[in-house]
């Protein structure tokens, strides 16, 4: 590919006569190759002159910055609320606790400390109902199930409300809904702890949150 | 307000420019530098001024550190460790004599060169190539000699430590969590079991059979002193032997990467006689004291009704959790949170009060107790020794 074939440098012998243009001209004669240059040349038709050169390389960058928030953690950081601040002022919860790989992570593990798969199983269902479908009989939102987890429900789900601490709550809220693949996918996990024959939430579609109705409950399968 | 202190103690009224830049913070060693000389607080040799040397001065002592106490690789205070510590030196020895030999012969070819550009100068030949030859064959017998001490001496740490390990008469689970220890002492029955953290307490002169698992990630096992590290890797169960040969106190450490608070991953080991072994392994046994005064109970109460009892264990009571460390005898330990900090009053109100200011990141959450809450838990936790 170069220019200069090997048979055509200078021996040795004839070194002083290049003296003059030195060692570094002869390698300057080859073709550079740019990184940027060589992917426009792969690309077919030809990109327009704005795609070439390091616009890939900036646009591939700055692609990487939507990982910089993934996983932000604050344990020395101030505590949330335990309620909703006020009825017309925005509670920072859910916004704290939803699409963080660290929070949902935090939750999985609380998840098996918890013996929450004692039931649910680890999200199919069993005793407890699933948590890996759309359908909610006391709603989807990261709130209600926090809610869920704290209050209890008729039927079976005890109270964890002094058990766990609010934060753990919403944590272990938050894994659940990664169960239906809610959250962004790059902040969902890839796999999981347990072993499972069902694809890992990242390769899933989310799940359209219900509440149950009459007729979704008489559709589903038994 | 710290700048400021800086600024009263570094500056003298001739030199009004010292304290500004001591207010700006991290200025105050620099100005040590400068004219004020007679106010310098650091007796170091102000020739130094790439910072360089200063940087070795102070650097050179911390290579000092590793090679003695409690946590020490060159200790040698466990029979493998000592054992490992003098085929080290014998590598050591053989290796470093023929890297010598190499550098002689290194330099013999320089001047040999030399000796012959002068031979071919002169229009005469070299001497002979005997010596090459009979140096040849020496280096090779010592090639072979070396390498076969290295096998026998390698050899015999290898079957000695296997047959250390053939008859262990203590068998105690190690097994790590972000970022703590759980300790269990497998006993004849389930019963006489004895489970306890982040503290290790050995039989001197008894082989001990560490049988080490991991709950989350991949950690390592590793007390300097007593013995090389081994991996816990989540899914395998390995194992380590370990045999004190002094009495004393050690530290042993996480050795792999294991999280945020991998530093403060820590374990107290404790080497006795096997008359006190025997005594402290009888008291572990027994379940939880019960709480004595009004501000114990009410301790207790709120233990065992509240997020406490969720995670944590103590033997006697109905707070039965595992996934947090055992606290039925926790008072009686040196250190809280795997060497965090001392086991005292004071650390203890601050870490039940707040978990998250000294091991940031671990999985003891903030519960917000009321003062009320918070001295009757710490009196509780106090009493069980």
């Amino acid at each position: 590919m170069s220019s200069v074939s090997p048979a055509k440098l200078p021996s040795r012998a004839k070194l002083p006569s290049l003296e003059g243009r030195g060692w570094g001209s002869v390698r300057q004669r080859r073709p550079k190759l740019r990184a940027g240059k060589s992917l426009a040349a792969l690309a077919y038709p030809p990109l327009a002159p704005p795609f070439q050169g390091g616009v890939w390389l900036a646009l591939a960058l700055f692609l990487t910055l939507s990982a910089c928030d993934r996983e932000t953690r604050d344990p020395r950081g101030k505590p949330l609320p335990e309620t909703k601040p006020s009825a017309d002022a925005l509670d920072p919860r859910p916004a704290a606790y939803e699409n963080n790989a660290f929070q949902i992570a935090q939750g999985q593990r609380y998840f098996a400390w918890m013996n929450c798969s004692g039931c649910h199983f680890h999200g199919g269902g069993g005793i407890g109902p699933p948590l890996m479908d759309g359908a909610w009989r006391y709603g989807g939102s990261i709130q209600q199930i926090a809610d869920s987890i704290l209050d209890g429900r008729p039927n079976g789900m005890p109270s964890f409300k002094n058990k766990i601490t609010q934060a753990q709550a919403w944590q272990l809220a938050a894994f659940v809904r990664s169960l239906s693949a809610q959250q962004g996918k790059d902040k969902l996990w890839s796999r999981g702890d347990e072993m499972s024959n069902r694809e890992p939430p990242t390769l899933q579609d989310r799940e359209p949150v219900a509440p149950t109705t009459p007729e979704a409950d008489q559709a589903k399968p038994r | 307000m710290r700048g400021s202190r800086s600024f009263s103690l570094n500056s003298s009224p001739g030199f009004p420019g010292e304290g500004d830049r001591a207010k700006r913070g991290g200025g105050v060693l620099r100005s040590q530098r400068g004219p004020s000389t007679r106010l310098r607080l650091v007796p170091l040799p102000c020739e130094c001024r790439g910072g360089f040397k200063r940087s070795i001065t102070l650097l050179a002592p911390l290579l000092l550190t590793a090679c003695d106490g409690i946590q020490s690789a060159t200790g040698g205070d466990g029979w493998h460790g000592e054992r490992f510590n003098s085929l080290f030196t014998l590598f050591m020895a053989v290796t470093g004599i023929a890297y010598l030999l190499v550098l002689a012969f290194l330099a013999a070819a320089v001047l040999r060169r030399r000796g012959e550009a002068r031979y071919e100068e002169a229009g005469s030949e070299a001497p002979g190539e005997r010596g090459i030859t009979r140096t040849l064959i020496g280096w090779t017998a010592f090639i072979v000699a070396g390498l076969t001490i290295l096998t026998i001496g390698s050899y015999f740490a290898d079957r000695g430590a296997a047959r250390a390990a053939a008859a262990p008469a203590l068998e105690i689970r190690v097994t790590a969590n972000q970022w703590w220890w759980d300790v269990e002492y497998v006993g004849a029955t389930p019963q006489k079991t004895v489970r306890t953290a982040n503290e290790l307490h050995l039989p001197v002169g008894v082989p001990a059979h560490i049988i080490l698992a991991s709950n989350d990630v991949i950690h390592s096992f590793w007390i300097p002193n007593l013995a090389g590290k081994q991996d816990m890797i989540p899914g395998r169960v390995l194992d380590a032997t370990l045999t004190p040969k002094h009495i004393g106190e050690y530290r042993g450490q996480c050795a792999e990467y294991c999280g945020i608070q991998h530093a403060h991953m820590a374990l107290d080991v404790k080497v006795e006689s096997r008359a006190d072994f025997q005594r402290w392994r009888a008291a572990q046994l027994m379940p939880a004291r019960l709480p004595a005064t009004p501000l114990q109970k009410a301790g207790y109460t709120y233990f065992m009704s509240r997020e406490c009892s969720a995670c944590h264990a103590i033997a006697g009571t109905p707070a039965s959790a595992q996934v947090a460390p055992d606290l039925t005898h926790v008072a009686s330990r040196k250190t809280i949170a795997a060497g965090t900090l001392p086991m005292t009053r004071g650390h203890l109100y601050g870490w039940v009060a707040d978990p998250q200011g000294p091991k940031p990141g671990n999985n003891m959450p903030y519960i917000g107790l009321e003062p009320a809450e918070l001295h009757a838990v710490v009196a509780y936790l106090e009493s069980l020794k």
